[in-house]
This record gives C-alpha cells, sequence and structure tokens, in this order.
C-alpha cells in the first residue's frame, strides 16, 4: 500500500519531467528551453528519490524490490501511477505552462504536508522537493499571468489551454482507499485538505492573469478510475513507448 | 581532533564542486559530516538540489580524494534532512563566486527554516548588484542559468549578462 503511495508520488514527477524534456531544443526562447528542462531535471531527481524509497519497501513487503531503472523502465502504462494532468501532451507553450502551474501549486500544497508525514523518510524527501517546487510555482505562475494578461492571442490560447485542462485537475484531490489508510496512519498527505487552498491561490493568479476559471465541474478521473489507480488517456502509452524503447531494446545498454 | 580526522578535512577541502570547480564541496556546504565508526570513516554529504546531475561525480572525488588521506575504509551516506541551503554556503566561497563574475545568493534564504507554502508574489523587486559595475539596475533574463542553482540576469547599465546564485 505504502509502495503503490510512493509510486504515486515517484511517477507524477517522472512523466511530467519526461514532458517538459520533449522541449529539449524545441523551446520557444533558448531560456526557456534552459529552465522547462530543468524544472524537470528537479522533478526526475525527486523521482528517483521516491522510486529508491519504493523500491526498498518493496523489497521489505515482497523479499524483491525493483530498482529505480526497472521502475521506470519496465512497467506498462496500466502500472503507471501519475495523475491523468502529468501525461497530456504539450501543445503550445501555454498548455505546457497551464499543465505545469495547475500541478505546480498543487505540489507545493502536497509537499507541504508531507514534510510532517510520521513516515520520516517521506518527510525529508518532501522538505527538499519543496524548496524545489516552491521556485517552479513561482515561475509557472508567472506564465499564466505573463500570457494571460499578455496580447489577445496570448489571452486565448492560455484560456483554451486551461479549458481543455481543467477536467483533470479533480483527481489530485480524490482520496481513494489506499489513501485513506495512510491518511488516517499519518503517513500520506489528504489530498481532499488541499482543494480549497489550491483554489484560492488558483482564483489569485487567474484573477491576476484575467482568465476565467472554467464553470464545467466535471472531472475526469475523480471516480476512482483515474491515473492513481493505473488507468490512463491514450497519452500514456505513447510518451512510454518512447521513453521506454532503448533500454527495452537493449537491456543491459549502459551510459 | 585526530591527525587523521584533519587530513580527511583537508582532502575533503580539496574536492572542487564539478559545476563551479572555484569552489570546495565542504565550502558550498554539502559535506555534513565525517564519523568513525568501528569499520571505517563514514561521509556524509547532501545533495543541493534533488537533481542534480554533479551527485555521483562528487561522490567519485570524494572517494579519490581520501584514498590518499586514510587507510581505512570509507562509506558516503546521503542525508536529505535538513535540506541543503544556500544559507551554509562559507562567506570565502561567496567571495570566490563574485570574483568569477558569478553573484553569490542575496539574503538569507526562506528555506533555512521549513517555511511551507509562501503565497505567489508576482514582479517581485529584488536587487542583485551587477558583479562587473556593481550596478543596482539589472534584469533577470531567465529564472534557469547554466545549471539549476543559477538564475541569469543581465546589468542594465554595462549590459553585461550574469549568472546568479539563487538562494534556496
Amino acid at each position: 500500500m505504502l509502495f503503490d503511495y510512493l509510486l504515486r508520488l515517484a511517477d507524477n514527477g517522472l512523466i511530467l519531467a519526461q514532458r517538459l524534456g520533449e522541449w529539449v531544443g524545441r523551446g520557444p526562447v533558448l531560456e526557456e528551453d534552459i529552465a522547462s528542462t530543468n524544472v524537470g531535471l528537479d522533478l526526475l531527481g525527486q523521482a528517483r528519490l521516491w522510486y529508491a524509497y519504493a523500491g526498498e519497501v518493496e523489497a521489505r513487503d515482497t523479499g524483491a524490490g525493483r530498482s529505480e531503472d526497472e521502475l521506470a523502465y519496465f512497467r506498462d502504462s496500466g502500472g503507471f501511477r501519475n495523475l491523468l494532468l502529468v501525461e497530456q501532451p504539450n501543445g503550445n507553450y501555454a498548455d505546457t505552462m497551464a499543465r505545469q502551474y495547475l500541478f505546480d501549486q498543487w505540489h507545493v500544497l502536497l509537499l507541504d504536508e508531507l514534510r510532517t508525514s510520521r513516515d520520516q523518510r517521506i518527510a525529508g524527501i518532501a522538505a527538499k522537493a519543496l524548496k524545489e517546487a516552491q521556485y517552479h510555482v513561482q515561475r509557472s505562475a508567472d506564465w499564466v499571468v505573463r500570457l494571460g494578461d499578455g496580447t489577445e492571442e496570448s489571452h486565448r490560447r492560455m484560456q483554451a489551454a486551461i479549458d481543455a485542462l481543467w477536467m483533470y485537475t479533480g483527481e489530485m484531490f480524490a482520496v481513494d482507499a489506499t489513501e485513506r489508510t495512510l491518511i488516517d496512519a499519518g503517513i500520506a498527505a489528504d489530498a481532499a485538505a488541499l482543494q480549497a487552498p489550491w483554489r484560492s491561490s488558483v482564483d489569485a493568479v487567474f484573477g491576476e492573469a484575467t482568465l476565467a476559471v472554467p464553470t464545467d465541474d466535471w472531472m475526469q478521473g475523480a471516480g476512482m478510475r483515474g491515473g492513481k489507480q493505473g488507468i490512463h488517456t491514450e497519452h500514456l502509452s505513447h510518451l512510454l513507448a518512447e521513453m521506454q524503447v532503448l533500454p527495452r531494446t537493449y537491456p543491459q545498454a549502459r551510459w | 581532533m585526530s591527525d587523521e580526522l584533519r587530513s580527511i578535512w583537508h582532502a575533503l577541502g580539496e574536492v572542487a564542486d564539478p559545476e563551479l570547480p572555484l569552489v570546495s564541496i565542504v565550502e558550498l556546504g554539502i559535506v555534513r559530516s565525517v564519523e568513525r565508526g568501528e569499520d571505517g570513516w563514514t561521509v556524509t554529504l547532501t545533495p543541493t538540489y534533488s537533481g542534480c546531475p554533479a551527485t555521483r561525480v562528487i561522490e567519485e572525488d570524494v572517494r579519490a580524494a581520501l584514498a590518499t588521506a586514510t587507510t581505512a575504509p570509507v562509506r558516503i551516506a546521503t542525508a536529505l534532512a535538513p535540506a541543503w541551503t544556500t544559507d551554509w554556503i562559507a562567506p570565502e566561497a561567496r567571495r570566490k563566486l563574485h570574483a568569477a563574475g558569478i553573484v553569490p545568493p542575496q539574503g538569507e534564504a526562506a528555506g533555512a527554516a521549513p517555511a511551507g507554502v509562501r503565497p505567489i508574489a508576482f514582479h517581485r523587486p529584488r536587487p542583485v548588484p551587477c558583479p562587473k559595475c556593481g550596478s543596482l539596475k539589472t534584469v533577470e533574463l531567465s529564472r534557469f542559468g547554466s545549471t539549476a542553482c543559477k538564475a541569469q540576469y543581465r546589468c542594465s547599465d554595462c549590459l553585461e549578462p550574469f549568472d546568479y546564485f539563487k538562494p534556496h
């Protein structure tokens, strides 16, 4: 159960890092190319910390724990526990930054709660990751404002991005049986309690950005059948195909 | 402090950070402790950023440096908590960074004491003096520079671009 929860944390970092890595060499300007991939690097580093711990927990539970690489490269999409939001395609830069902001704003709140987890290992990783996530959300919020309150065209694109991604945000606050048990044990963060502070920050940033908060509140995956349960959008398989092809084709490859 | 411990610290003080070779890992505050156990020495390191690509190289460099300082086995441990902060960068290292054109972190990092989630502030003015001419009229070009720990700035007076080591 703890293993599954750690995978959720790790997979969010890995998948979003992979998405951000797709911008390498294609950023709108050199500085943004570097910035997006640096954010991805932070997320990848965090994912490795979570995977390493997940592997130890798995070893404790079953006697055979997988390595970081095995977890990253040799699971199929149904084995991934990331949020649907982070696997959504990059689209244009507004799509990428909207996805990033919606995630970052949730991520800082989640990590802040996990800092006080009764599991010392989780608390330590969260405290470290929070400092990085804090910087990420400042940047992504700035971009939401810059594009939202920019030109007519940038505003239109940012609003369209928010409208398209909004239905994937509900899953972030859905608590299933796995999380419930770990919340009660003082190990996991109560994701449902993050919704109000998340929404008030989002409202403030959208206000500054002259963006409208979508009114359609139908949420994909919120009914316990989403990314956290291993049920994904079609985009994840394509992402994994590219990410995993090398180690699966050459399992002994070293670099 | 034993002679051996002294020579270990001295050797660690010679290990340069791979991405900022002008400062040592001790000056950067990456070495958290050196302890003697029954079966050898344990050097505890802490990563600067979770994804810092230099972490592995630093471990290898530490091993190589200590090979001459002690004959006892050396174990390298990683400690995440308390999380590394730029407040641990030694004054001497700050002078070296500045001399090399990299502006050291201005003020204390808020993360030194766990601060929780800070509210988002737009258009934050944080004066970062130009390392060449000292002007405070500088602008942030990018929140990330040549490494994860730096941001890129430009001086509006002398027009020189420069790196800023972000408070973290």
